[in-house]
This record gives structure tokens, C-alpha cells and sequence, in this order.
């Protein structure tokens, strides 16, 4: 079995752009302090009070519980890469954190980072709504056995006053090339920071926008309901997803030569080229599934979601059942990913 | 003596201090004028003492509230605030300043005074409009509903509908009672 998550296998709607809708709630438990006010008791009860709840849902929701601490460092990073859980679950105290993942991986409760609980929804394509939908539902199987602060006033409380009141966090990842090609990304972005909205790179907070993979999320949470949330986002999501596909069709009509060359190019290196760094690879591969959904290029049986993955280094490493330093690291990453896309173009 | 701090991700060189880790922190040291150049892990160089302007890696919100906690809604600083701590967990008001997360869910009534303009000018809104949780927070939504019906017989009065206000406060009436009934206090007064 391909160790994939399923969203990554692309099946949703508009996710030849929409890689992914995610929809994330903080809650935590009333009368205990947040995870970084904590002292190792309290987090040991903290832990077995949530295991327990996550336990009393498994007839609905089968979720695998895991403490941090038992989990090796490469396989935390895989789950990081995965966007399973975020960076911070890596930090220290690792002892007081713990995960829970559905098997699809679609579900996941990180335990103890920020907040007590961060429960995530996680689905192919634009389904902003359907993600709500599950995230809202665990909400309410756990809340009927945890007791959540809560203010009539400001809604969920939380570590951070940023992420009070619905407590949610909406995103999409989207993949923009043609937008970034023709320049037009970066007033897109102006505009939506004058509505409230977050743009930031693969990797959430800090990272770079490397393969034209861009996360846009709500930048406030309080004072509309969820559903006015994810309603905004879903239908901005829907203009630029619009405008992308406006401006591949621009770049088809006005520099297919250009165009072709590029992706040829970045195909070639692909299933050619022995070292590849991860930032080499993130681009090229964003022009390859370019030239992919624009019929330039053969498909492959791999998605975009899932050859990403590949670039990664903790993914690497877990492939390959070992720690690798960086230039064995840049070999492999070559190496696997020259052998998926010359075998699965051949196939196709 | 001044200090400027670059982390380098991939050098494959180790520490020149303990010599076991790799080396991840570039510390360039000027003294008198002549610049010295060390390879040394995060925790040495932090054990040095040369990292503390490096504790701060990455410029995320947490770091900026600090800044915008002192700040009246004009946008000026205002007289510092005494420090308080929170009753229940013991958490202080200038810990919040320092790392903008707070101790406990208490903390937002101890510290009500201080959070209030500061979320209004993160979320332009301290009205949550959203979920209530099911269960626990029974009493929110009924409370909500009566809000509402209330505000809808204000209208009615007000447009001298007076026949559709009877109706809402009989609806009001019925909704209460059925509190009552279900053994919940309601001490929603009108």
C-alpha cells in the first residue's frame, strides 16, 4: 500500500488547483491551564482525560492515539510534512503532546500544542463546508464528554486571544503557477490581506512559497459564525481559482512555444537529473503538473500532492527505512522520483 | 563588542565548542575592531549567552501582540498596566505581554480590561457569533434564542405591530417555561 494520505489522491472538486480544504478548532478543556502554563501532572491527566474521550468516539471516528515521545523523530516529521500536525507539536515538551489520526488521514486531534486540542478535518479539493461538517461533528462527540471553555461573549477561549471566538481556522492550499507566471500573484495577495485573509507558503507560518503552493486562510475569528467564514473563503477561493485557469488559457493562446519549452524542460530534468534539492524538485514539479493539466505533458498515475511528498525529507527517510544526510538525501530524492515518472509515463 | 547571528541550515561541519553536535549557528564576534568568525550548535551558542537575540527566530503574531498589548485604541502607548495575575492559575499580565498566549481560560476575566481593546482590534468584533458547544453551553443558546425573540417584539412594538408583539411574548413566555421545566435556572430578566 502507498504510504499516501487520501486526500492526496486528488478526487475532489477543482483539485487539479485546490490541493487540499482544511478546517482546524481549537478547543480547550475549562478550569486548566493551557498547554504552556502546564506542569508535567497536569499534562499526564490532560493526556489521559483526552485519550479517554477520543476512545468514547471510536465506534464512530477509529482514531490511532499517540504520544509524541513514542514516535521516532523522522516519523514526526513525516506527519509534520503530511500537515497531519504542525511544527510546533516537534518543539519541546514533547512528552506532554500526543496525536490522534484517523486512517485515511483525513481526521487528526493534535494534543497539547497551543491549545488543548486542535481537531482538523483534512479533504481533497475544494469542500470547505464538508470538512466543517466532520471537524463539527467530532466537536460535539467529544464535547458530550469534555467540558470546553467557552465565553458567551468571545466563544472558544484559547492559549492566543487571535484564535478566540469560533476558534476555527479555514484554509485552502492552492497551486498557482500560471497566476505567478503572469505576474498577477502578488496583487492577488494584496487584495485578500484587505479582507482578512492570510496567504503563506507550503509549510504554513515563516515558509516560502516554493512550487507555487500557496495556503490562504481567515485571519480572525471572531464576530462572524463559521458557516460566514468558510462561505467568504470558499468564494474567494472560487475567484482565484477562476483567474488561474484564466491565466493558463492566456499562456496557452499567447506563449504556448514558451510555455511547452518550460515544462519539456522541467520533465526532462525530472526524469533525468541524479541530485535534486528539495527546492529544485518543489519547482519542478510544479511546472511538470503544469504541463500535465494543460495536455503538454504525459499523465502520471502519481499526483501532485503525492509526488510533492517526495521532496520532503523526513518522507525520504521513511521510504528509505534510514537517516540520510543531505546529499544522499538530494541522490534519493532523484532517484525515486526519476524512477516514478519515467515508469508511469510509460505506463500511461 | 557587537554580535550578528545567522543560522546556516545545512553546514555538515560540527560544533567548534562541543564538537559533538552539528554546527547550526554562525556567531561573528567584533572586538576592537577585529571580527571573529564560530561554528557552534543552538544549545552552545545559547549556553553562550550569544544566542538571546536569536530567541526570537521567527516573526510570528505571537511576537507582534506583545507590541500591540500596550497600545490604547488610538494607537498610543498608554501608562503601563500594574501587574496583575490571574486569581486561578497564577499566570501575570506581563508573562501574556511577553508571549501573548495566557495560563488559563480564567485569565480573559482576570485580565477583561486589558483583552477587550486589544480583541477588538485583532478581530474588529468581541461579539462571537458562532457555535455554541452542545451540550455545556444549553443555557447559551437558549439565552440566544430569547435574545432574539425579545429584539423581534422590540420591532413589533415599534412598528406598532402590536398583535405580532403578543405573539413573541408568547412564544417567550412558552420557551421559558420550558426551561424552567427542564430544571435549568434561567435568570434571564427582561
Amino acid at each position: 500500500m502507498e504510504p499516501f494520505s487520501a486526500w492526496m489522491e486528488a478526487q475532489g472538486p477543482d483539485a487539479d488547483i485546490v490541493l487540499s480544504s482544511r478546517i482546524r478548532l481549537a478547543r480547550n478543556l475549562k478550569d486548566t491551564r493551557f498547554p504552556n502554563h502546564m506542569a508535567a501532572e497536569d499534562a499526564e491527566v490532560m493526556l489521559g482525560k483526552v485519550g479517554t474521550a477520543i476512545q468514547g468516539v471510536s465506534g464512530r471516528w477509529p482514531l490511532g492515539f499517540q504520544r509524541m515521545g513514542e514516535l521516532s523523530p523522522i516519523n514526526r516529521q513525516v506527519l509534520v510534512e503530511k500537515h497531519l500536525i504542525s511544527p510546533a507539536m516537534m518543539e519541546e515538551p514533547i512528552g506532554f503532546r500526543a496525536i490522534a489520526i484517523d486512517d485515511p488521514e483525513s481526521i487528526s486531534i493534535m494534543v497539547n500544542e497551543e491549545d488543548h486540542l486542535r481537531i482538523q478535518a483534512l479533504l481533497s479539493g475544494l469542500q470547505l463546508p464538508e470538512a466543517w461538517s466532520v471537524a463539527d461533528q467530532l466537536d460535539d462527540q467529544l464535547e458530550s464528554a469534555l467540558d470546553f471553555a467557552f465565553d458567551a461573549r468571545l466563544g472558544y477561549l484559547t492559549a492566543c486571544p487571535t484564535n478566540i471566538g469560533t476558534a476555527m481556522r479555514a484554509s485552502v492550499m492552492v497551486h498557482l503557477p500560471a497566476l505567478v507566471l503572469t505576474r498577477q500573484a502578488p496583487q492577488v495577495f494584496t487584495t485578500l490581506a484587505q479582507i482578512g485573509m492570510v496567504v503563506r507558503g507550503l509549510y504554513g507560518e515563516g515558509s516560502d512559497a516554493v512550487g507555487n503552493i500557496f495556503q490562504i486562510s481567515n485571519q480572525v475569528s471572531l464576530g462572524l459564525g463559521e458557516d460566514e467564514f468558510i462561505h467568504n473563503l470558499t468564494t474567494v477561493t472560487q475567484q482565484i481559482v477562476g483567474r488561474e485557469r484564466h491565466a493558463r488559457e492566456y499562456l496557452r493562446h499567447n506563449a504556448e512555444l514558451m510555455l511547452a519549452d518550460r515544462v519539456e524542460r522541467a520533465w526532462g530534468l525530472m526524469s533525468h537529473a541524479r541530485i535534486m534539492t528539495s527546492e529544485e524538485a518543489l519547482r519542478l514539479l510544479s511546472e511538470v503538473k503544469l504541463g500535465q493539466d494543460l495536455n503538454l505533458l504525459p499523465a502520471t498515475k502519481s499526483t501532485f500532492a503525492q509526488l510533492t511528498l517526495f521532496t520532503r525529507p523526513g518522507f525520504l527517510q521513511s521510504q528509505t527505512g534510514r537517516e540520510l544526510n543531505t546529499g544522499e538525501r538530494d541522490q534519493m530524492r532523484a532517484t525515486l522520483l526519476r524512477k516514478r515518472l519515467q515508469e508511469e509515463a510509460q505506463s500511461a | 563588542m557587537e554580535n550578528s547571528h545567522e543560522p546556516r541550515a545545512d553546514r555538515a561541519q560540527l560544533c567548534q565548542r562541543c564538537e559533538t553536535q552539528p554546527a547550526s549557528v554562525h556567531v561573528t564576534t567584533v572586538v576592537n575592531g577585529e571580527k571573529f568568525d564560530r561554528y557552534l550548535c543552538e544549545d552552545c551558542a545559547r549556553q553562550e549567552g550569544a544566542y538571546h537575540l536569536m530567541l526570537v527566530p521567527q516573526f510570528t503574531i505571537q511576537h507582534v501582540l506583545g507590541g500591540l498589548i500596550g497600545l490604547n485604541p488610538s494607537g498610543q502607548h498608554k501608562e503601563p498596566t500594574p501587574d496583575k495575575s490571574c486569581p486561578d492559575c497564577g499566570y501575570s499580565y506581563q508573562q501574556f505581554a511577553e508571549t501573548g498566549r495566557l495560563g488559563c481560560d480564567r485569565c480573559y476575566q482576570a485580565f477583561a480590561e486589558e483583552l477587550e481593546p486589544l480583541v477588538k482590534r485583532l478581530h474588529g468584533s468581541v461579539e462571537h457569533h458562532g457555535k455554541v458547544p452542545r451540550r455545556s453551553g444549553q443555557d447559551i443558546l437558549h439565552q440566544r434564542t430569547l435574545e432574539e425573540l425579545r429584539a423581534k417584539m422590540k420591532d413589533a412594538i415599534t412598528q406598532e405591530a402590536f398583535e405580532e408583539a403578543a405573539r413573541w411574548r408568547d412564544e417567550i413566555r412558552a420557551l421559558e417555561d420550558q426551561h424552567i421545566e427542564q430544571g435549568s435556572q434561567d435568570n434571564g430578566a427582561v
